[in-house]
């Protein structure tokens, strides 16, 4: 029984929850959160200097091997604060997609300077796109840190294409975001021309997997911050002359916290485990991560902002950036019902 | 990282399924499937034994205490393997899980000689006496009383009180039970671990019906009850210590198997389910799916916690392993209710018995009470876990 991390892979849990704690600040991010939601400066911190952004991307097509557990250990130490980055669509969403299914010139030249960090991609999931040979009429309302974007990976249920920003059909509307460190923008396509990915349906199995894994994964650390910042709290604040950590509603509340959490540790991991080892259970472990870890993580930044009171409800205070993240890792590829109901599907059969 | 097992030890899990597999469709394919605890029981001290004489009893113990000093891994594997079989649960699961265990780490060699082979063997069946009436949740406060009686080598313990929620008593051969020796102390201070021999007349047994309409628990009333000066575990006054002790070990080994039974359930309601059309209900796909999303992650909590090597640290998944079946336990008996709709509410029986379903329903809301409650399980959690103050007491 090896369900634990090696050594190499605690290596890279310190590795990225000290690069996060001492530079992803929550200073930091609310200058991010008032421009486009990327905080630059720790986004090249991030890709050139850290060396982890290639992780889970395959060394022949450019990133640094490893798989879906490096790279949720990342997403994790990432989800933990915050950190306002375009993680998400362009390393995890576009770079698996084009990695998967590029062919070997897309990769080649697209690759490196999405994992450099120097070129930010978006990705557009139309599940009723129009297709006219390459040409793409349809678009997606949501997509994440898409105003910054210059290069799209576009997708339907059975299609992958790329598309430039600023090509011929193209409109880009950045939208006043609830969750600031992660601004959506509407993507409209009409008539655009798709440079088609090769290998379409493992290019959006292969985001969309982990898609999933990292969605979850960031739940789960910004749960267990949420967990930590109120136990943390609850210690430090008096109240009838005692600790508030030391009345048994309040502690039960956390423990409840606890409980939620390390299921939801289970579940990223095993999700992980599962893709990067061809197992029969990804399919849905991956429906299972993404549901739990995201309700776990909105219900932990719920009780934050209750366990801290009135100043949990300041724009002062950080609760409301865990809890406008959560809110949006909910709904972000498929809600909780859509994926139970995946999983219904795969235990019980289609309905009749 | 790694999810599953080894190569020897899926060729382990073989030569598990295949000797359980050829026992229950042979000599003992009457008792296969059973899963209340307290049917057959003679037929099934008989599997204890056979195991025993097979070796397969308590694989994890020394060789040369009956065992096959099995490692963690195969102890798992075995559990899980026993429970996809359909052997029923077993009926000396305090010998071996509880006193077995607590005699190997904290016994002397002349008790590991007298008792672990017959347990081992199936021969010697226990049953467990901590909680009294007025000890539930606050177990410290127990009021048995016991004293050293006689002179020189005739000196024996001398007990008296009541126990309650013995498990099995009625049809076990020694009780574990702990008593307060030292007169006027309190709390956890004072108490002896004592092993006795329920068959003399100082100990009396009477079932207590539950919910279900069965009887697994017992009162016991000990009046003058006698068991030899060295039947205590410890030393006398640290009995608490080895209680905890022998607490810790009901957790581990079993999680995996006892979950291949809560899968046995999940996929009875899901074929209920799909019988009489509740399948196609949404609501219920969607209890369904999180029933499956809970069984899966309590496997790989297990595993997490199985797969730990550093001891020092605080696990969290073992933390909260307890709460996190209990609570899906019982949810899925509401679930099965919820499935099966009013045909539920009714048995075909002439007794009060009841199918799996409906029985899993009730015996459910046990699991959330039995081996420290729901809320015992939060205040372990937020302050062993989580470091937070200790609730003050009342009477201090």
């Amino acid at each position: 029984m090896e369900f634990a991390f090696t050594d190499e892979q605690r290596m890279i849990q310190e590795t990225a929850r000290a690069f996060f704690t001492e530079n992803a600040t929550s200073k930091r991010t609310r200058l991010a959160m008032a421009g486009d939601g990327i905080d630059r400066a720790l986004w090249t911190a991030f890709c050139q200097d850290l060396g982890l952004s290639g992780i889970g991307i395959a060394e022949n097509a450019g990133g640094a091997g490893l798989g879906l557990v490096e790279m949720a250990i990342i997403a994790e130490m990432a989800g933990a604060q915050v950190a306002a980055l375009p993680m998400l669509g362009s390393l995890v969403l576009s770079a698996q997609a084009i990695a998967a299914g590029g062919n070997s010139a897309q990769k080649r030249d697209l690759l490196p300077s999405i994992l450099s960090g120097a070129r930010i991609a978006g990705y557009v999931h139309d599940a009723e796109l129009r297709t006219d040979g390459e040409l793409l009429t349809g678009g997606c309302g949501f997509v994440a840190h898409g105003g910054s974007a210059s290069l799209f990976v576009v997708t339907c249920n059975d299609g992958a294409w790329i598309i430039r920003a600023d090509a011929p059909g193209v409109t880009v509307t950045p939208l006043t975001t609830m969750d600031q460190t992660r601004p959506y923008a509407r993507v409209l396509l009409s008539g655009a021309r798709g440079e088609p990915l090769a290998e379409a349906s493992a290019a959006i199995t292969a985001a969309h997997r982990a898609g999933f894994v990292a969605l979850a994964a960031e739940a789960l650390g910004g749960a267990q911050s949420c967990l930590d910042r109120t136990v943390a709290y609850s210690l430090q604040r008096v109240q009838f002359g005692r600790q508030i950590g030391s009345f048994q509603a309040y502690k039960h509340r956390l423990a409840d916290m606890m409980i939620e959490i390390e299921q939801a540790r289970s579940a990223v991991y095993w999700a992980a485990c599962a893709v990067d080892e061809g197992s029969d259970e990804a399919a849905l472990a991956v429906h299972a991560a993404k549901s739990f870890a995201a309700d776990t993580f909105f219900r932990c930044a719920g009780d934050m902002i209750q366990l801290h009171g009135g100043i949990g409800f300041t724009w002062e205070h950080d609760a409301h950036l865990f809890f406008k993240r959560a809110r949006a890792i909910q709904t972000a590829l498929g809600n909780g019902a859509w994926h139970r109901a995946q999983i219904a599907t795969m235990v019980l059969g289609a309905t009749v | 990282m790694k999810l599953g097992f080894s190569a020897a030890d899926e060729l382990f899990r073989q030569e598990c399924a295949e000797w359980l597999n050829a026992q229950m469709s042979d000599e003992f394919r009457d008792i296969k499937g059973i899963t209340k605890l307290t049917a057959s029981p003679e037929r099934r001290k008989e599997w204890e034994q056979h195991l025993g004489a097979h070796k397969w009893s308590c694989i994890g113990w020394p060789e040369k205490w009956g065992g096959r000093g099995a490692t963690l891994a195969q102890q798992v594997i075995f559990a899980e393997e026993y429970a996809r079989a359909g052997v029923p649960g077993r009926v000396n699961h305090i010998g071996i899980e509880l006193a077995g265990p607590t005699i190997l780490a904290f016994g002397t060699d002349e008790q590991k000689r007298r008792f672990l082979p017959d347990i081992a063997a199936g021969k010697t069946i226990f049953c467990q006496g901590f909680s009294e009436p007025n000890a539930g949740s606050d177990l410290a406060s127990v009021r048995t009383k016991g004293r050293l009686e006689g002179f020189g080598g005739n000196q024996e313990w001398v007990v008296n009180g009541q126990k309650i929620w013995t498990s099995l008593a009625h049809i076990s051969d020694w009780i574990l039970l702990i008593a307060r020796t030292e007169e006027g102390s309190k709390g956890p201070k004072g108490l002896t671990f004592l092993m006795m021999p329920i068959d003399q007349e100082g100990i009396e047994i009477r079932g207590i019906t539950q919910i279900n309409g069965d009887a697994e628990f017992n009162e016991t009333f000990l009046t003058d009850a006698r068991c030899p000066a060295d039947s205590l575990i410890g030393a006398i006054g640290e009995g608490w210590k080895i209680a905890m002790g022998l607490l810790a070990f009901e957790r581990g080994v079993s999680t995996l198997g006892q979950q291949m039974g809560f899968r046995n359930e999940l996929d009875e309601i899901i074929d209920a389910a799909k019988e009489n059309g509740a399948a196609n209900d949404p609501q219920i796909r969607q209890r369904i799916a999180r029933a499956e999303i809970g069984l899966r992650l309590m496997r790989y909590g297990a595993l997490r916690m199985l797969s730990q090597t550093d001891h020092s640290k605080i696990d969290g998944a073992a933390l909260t392993y307890k709460i996190q079946w209990a609570s899906w336990r019982r949810n899925l008996g509401e679930l099965a209710m919820e499935v099966l709709g009013q045909a539920g509410e009714v048995t075909n029986k002439a007794e009060y018995e009841w199918d799996t379903l409906p029985n899993l329903f009730l015996y459910s809301r046990a699991d959330t009470i039995y081996g420290g409650t729901n809320q015992i399980q939060r205040n372990l959690i937020a302050e062993r876990g989580l470091g937070l103050p200790r609730e003050p007491r009342g009477d201090k």
